[in-house]
């Protein structure tokens, strides 16, 4: 209770004062996956199923309610974060993330409610990022100031587009001036800590009318914007539009330029590449995401939500791939009959965990540095993983990697090419830790 | 009932075009006979393979003694089922000559077509007796009458002597035994003579070994008899022997003018040679003309789709040509995909057939790259004459509607789809059959394919010059969809010496990474970067691009249909 009014308490602290924190808060000594350090904090990511609607390219884990669940999930969204938190034992929440979904259709209450029950389980700093995704309708916007009020301090708006023809086309229910109103409450009520989704690629885009959006949201915008390429996925209705004809996303070549285009432009306006499709002024990067870049601990909570720890509360020593039930109404069930739903645990082995912390720390631009390896792979660095491979030397002199004494990344060019990278990485960390079963 | 005097004994084998009843015939002599129950059930009981069974096509001659009253005597009657298509023909010719007579068969729609006349030959080279039966008379638009004077001009057989029918129905199928007995002389030889038997089949059974199908010519041989074989010098006991109605029954002993089985612990099917003579050990006899093998036609190359599984193709094939000694079998190698064989076929159905068996009977993977003919090159010398394409070298006309064209063609030109396009061009109605001619002198020349001016030496093939272009144009588009994407552009090209001759480029990746990659997708990501990971261990590295073995498949075998 005095958590929750404490942080509402505090809307206007210096963003200054919060990045300074943060800072020290992420310079991590060396360690072991099991070691204390790791396998004391984590960061929760909670899960809101429902949506009102189904955008055309969307293949999250959404569903239209029939009927309004709200109290029972968040009922069963507290008790399954009580649970694995308790599971996990850890002492520290590091960071809380609501996706969906659309998280922006649940009550301000059921975030503050979810918030007291992680205080009560571990300590949840006043400073810890708590981000909220939104979409941008008039209802969410009427919604942001009670969800600050809840414990938020990061709002991450779905905008997408301006163009209002492809928010129609996408299945958006908003417009874009709906939008930019929302942005605009958002940042007044959170200023420095709110973000922007948009999307490139869609249907009927050029490079330049690509050009022209991204001014007219630089103009807008906050610290932070994440952007992503528009991609197909099976059983989408773009998917089937595409299928049939009725819709052509634009050629590869368009997009890979349009990629290269926002990558200039941000760097333009004072904007730090700091992953693949995310980018930060102010130091204002999602201190959230960057814990799943860096190989931290994260639970997941709601139904097809992935976690990652160690359950420590089972005696357990190594650290593990969770998935919560995918549907709704099963997952709630399984909450209520033994208190979470967890569908599917895997132990990951000391290589696949290797190569989760290879493949998520190469998104970011800076890489792996040497410290951070070492605290997961103490036997073997990364030179001596990668430095004596021929193909791995071929990429350095071909300007796409780099490793030196910071650590192991990719150069501007090899990261828009990193899915090309990683396979020729994965194949050399096999060959040097299980030589013999590698042969 | 193994003492049959040789005069009550007939021998004879239904042969005919494919599809034109012989396997229904058989049906229905053996429902008759008693041999199998009349039921709807008995479909082409003699099509034991499920190939066969499949493709409504006989693969194997499989043979059935039956056993027929006729003016109330006792007939003992060796009916031997053929395969119709002209790969098989090689089947056909070894059962004629454990008989001395021929149902062939003509379906009174079709009438004469390219396999009738080319079994009508075997049978008439083989001295038989041919008896023309007309099936398929309840069709609507069967016409007996113009087959019947088809057969008259094609084969100077009087029209009184073919036999109509319908098989399917059984109208008058009565009349073809009453023939077969009839008019089917009886074998020669007598139980008196010495030993005297020829293999005209064999199989292998795991547990018995090589079950031989043998002709009996003369005398008699009885279970724990001591047999030679003429071929190999080499003798055995008799384990077993007895007749096939048309499953295994087994007796004591088998007598001159009969046909039936032998198992003599023969470990090896080539020891119970196609062709061979058996006689008593203590009474040799003089060895009855063998069989010239076949031709092989047409050649596949065949590998394991991986390595590791050679040993497993390798004992399903010698197990499959165990039973089909017409397969030839060589060892081979390609660069590209390791060890494998080069076996031969007597034509592009034997091949299919061959491999549906491999598939379904020992669950067989396999990669089979395009026949190649065999090619006899000159290596000294550089100058080569001129190919040529067909050449016309008569033409026949058989009734006033059909005519029969001989043409001397290059193999290569026909090896791959000739039969095919023919059959479809005209309506399925041409029919076709070839015999080897012999080599000829042509254009050929060495192509080379290259990976960004690296030379891929398990692609390099030899082409006719003619071909060259559209060859070289083919395996290069081939190449450029199973080539993944990678990080620099690729060039595709195919080369005569140092002249390119067709080119495809791959464009290289300008952006190639997931846009999101959060903590709920690592888990999706992973199993697809793995699974490229693995990918990428088995590729080949040529020059600095990455070949999955997949391309070398693609570009290698025989395209689809």
């Amino acid at each position: 209770m005095i958590n929750h009014i404490s942080r509402a308490a505090r809307p206007g602290f210096s963003p200054g004062l919060r990045r300074l924190s943060d800072l020290r808060a992420s310079e991590h000594v060396p360690e072991s996956p099991a070691s204390p350090r790791l396998t004391e904090q984590a960061s929760l990511y909670v899960h809101w199923p429902y949506c009102l609607r189904r955008c055309t390219y969307c293949n999250f884990n959404k569903y239209i309610p029939k009927e309004n669940n709200d109290d029972v999930m968040t009922k069963c969204l507290q008790t399954e974060a009580e649970t694995l938190l308790q599971l996990s034992q850890v002492s520290c929440v590091t960071s809380v993330f609501f996706g969906g979904g659309t998280p922006s259709l649940a009550p301000p209450s059921t975030i503050a409610k979810i918030l007291e029950t992680v205080s009560k389980q571990a300590n949840l700093s006043d400073e810890a990022e708590v981000t909220l995704e939104v979409n941008p309708t008039p209802v969410a916007m009427s919604k942001l100031k009670d969800y600050r009020h809840a414990g938020v301090s990061r709002f991450s708006i779905g905008v997408q587009s301006l163009q209002d023809e492809d928010l129609r086309s996408l299945g958006r229910d908003h417009s874009a001036l709906e939008a930019l109103q929302t942005l605009g409450e958002a940042r007044r009520l959170c200023p420095g800590g709110v973000s922007v989704d948009i999307m490139f690629g869609r249907p009927g885009q050029t490079t330049e009318s690509w050009r022209r959006e991204l001014s007219e949201m630089l103009r807008v915008c906050d610290d932070h914007v994440s952007l992503y390429q528009l991609t197909l996925e099976r059983g989408t209705g773009l998917f089937k539009q595409v299928h049939c004809g009725q819709v052509t996303m634009p050629s590869e070549e368009m997009t890979a330029e349009m990629y290269q285009c926002a990558r200039e432009t941000l760097q333009q306006h004072g904007f730090q590449q700091y992953e693949v499709s995310n980018f930060a002024k102010n130091n204002s990067e999602s201190r959230h995401n960057v814990s799943y870049w860096k190989g931290e601990q994260y639970i997941g909570v709601g139904p097809g939500a992935h976690g990652r720890f160690v359950p420590l509360g089972e005696g357990g020593v190594a650290r593990e791939a969770r998935t919560q039930t995918l549907e709704p109404d099963v997952w709630i069930r399984e909450v209520q009959q033994r208190g979470h739903g967890t569908r599917r645990r895997i132990r990951l082995g000391h290589l696949e965990l290797l190569e989760e912390v290879l493949v998520m720390g190469m998104r970011m631009t800076k890489g792996i540095n040497h410290k951070h390896w070492e605290g997961f792979s103490p036997e073997l660095s990364l030179h001596e993983i990668f430095g004596a491979s021929p193909v791995v030397q071929e990429l350095l002199h071909s300007g796409h990697l780099i490793l030196d004494d910071r650590g192991l990344r990719c150069s501007w060019d090899g990261l828009a090419l990193l899915d090309s990278i990683l396979p020729v990485l994965l194949v050399e960390m096999d060959k040097q830790i299980f030589p013999k079963a590698a042969s | 009932m193994s003492k049959f005097p040789v005069d009550k004994i007939r021998n004879f084998c239904i042969i005919a075009h494919i599809d034109h009843g012989k396997s229904t015939l058989a049906d229905r002599l053996l429902e008759m006979t008693g041999a199998i129950a009349k039921t709807e059930k008995n479909r082409q009981v003699l099509d034991k393979l499920q190939v066969e069974r499949e493709r409504g096509i006989t693969v194997k001659a499989q043979t059935a003694s039956l056993f027929y009253s006729h003016d109330g005597q006792e007939y003992l009657l060796n009916l031997i089922d053929t395969p119709g298509h002209v790969d098989f023909s090689y089947e056909v010719s070894r059962s004629l000559s454990a008989c001395q007579g021929v149902l062939l068969i003509v379906d009174a729609n079709q009438g004469i077509q390219a396999q009738t006349v080319a079994n009508f030959y075997l049978a008439f080279e083989a001295q038989l007796t041919i008896i023309p039966v007309i099936n398929k008379i309840d069709l609507k638009n069967a016409d007996p009458e113009q087959v019947e004077s088809q057969i008259e001009k094609t084969f100077d057989i009087p029209r009184e002597e073919c036999v109509r029918i319908s098989a399917k129905l059984g109208t008058n199928v009565e009349t073809v035994l009453r023939a077969v007995v009839e008019r089917i002389p009886p074998p020669a030889g007598s139980v008196g003579d010495p030993f005297k038997a020829l293999v005209f089949d064999s199989n292998f059974d795991h547990y018995r070994g090589v079950v031989a199908n043998i002709a009996v010519f003369g005398g008699q041989v009885k279970k724990g008899d001591k047999i030679v074989s003429a071929y190999l010098c080499k003798t055995y006991e008799v384990n077993e022997l007895g007749l096939l109605r048309p499953e295994e029954h087994p007796t004591q002993k088998l007598f001159a003018g009969q046909v039936g089985y032998i198992v003599a612990g023969m470990k090896d099917v080539k020891e119970a040679q196609i062709g061979d003579t058996l006689y008593h050990h203590e009474q040799p006899v003089e060895a009855l003309p063998g069989f010239t093998p076949a031709k092989p036609m047409v050649f596949a190359g065949m590998y394991p789709v991986d390595q590791s599984e050679y040993p497993a193709l390798r004992s399903a094939i010698e197990r499959l040509t165990l039973n089909d000694s017409s397969v030839t079998v060589q060892r081979d190698s390609s660069l590209a995909l390791g060890a494998g064989w080069r076996l031969g076929f007597l034509g592009l159905l034997h091949m299919e057939v061959f491999n549906q068996r491999l598939e379904q009977e020992y669950n067989a993977s396999v990669v089979v790259t395009a026949p190649t003919v065999p090619f006899k090159a000159v290596l000294s010398s550089a100058k080569l004459i001129k190919g040529r394409r067909a050449v016309q070298k008569n033409m026949v006309y058989i009734d006033d509607q059909r005519v029969m064209m001989k043409y001397l063609f290059p193999l290569n030109e026909i090896v791959v789809d000739f039969y095919d396009v023919l059959k479809s061009m005209s309506s399925g109605y041409a029919s076709f059959d070839y015999e080897n001619a012999g080599y000829q002198a042509a254009d050929l020349r060495k192509m080379d394919i290259l990976l960004n001016g690296q030379p891929v030496e398990e692609l390099t093939t030899i082409v006719h010059r003619d071909r060259a272009y559209s060859s070289g144009k083919a395996m290069c588009e081939r190449l450029k969809e199973s080539i993944p994407r990678q990080m620099f552009e690729i060039a595709i090209q195919a080369a005569i010496g140092s002249k390119v001759i067709a080119r495809e480029t791959i464009k290289a990746y300008r952006k190639n990474v997931l846009a999101k990659c959060y903590g709920g997708d690592i888990t999706r990501k992973m199993k697809l970067l793995k699974k490229q990971a693995e990918g990428k261990k088995k590729m080949r590295r040529i020059g600095n691009v990455d070949v999955p073995k997949d391309a070398f498949i693609s570009v290698l075998k025989r395209k689809d249909k």
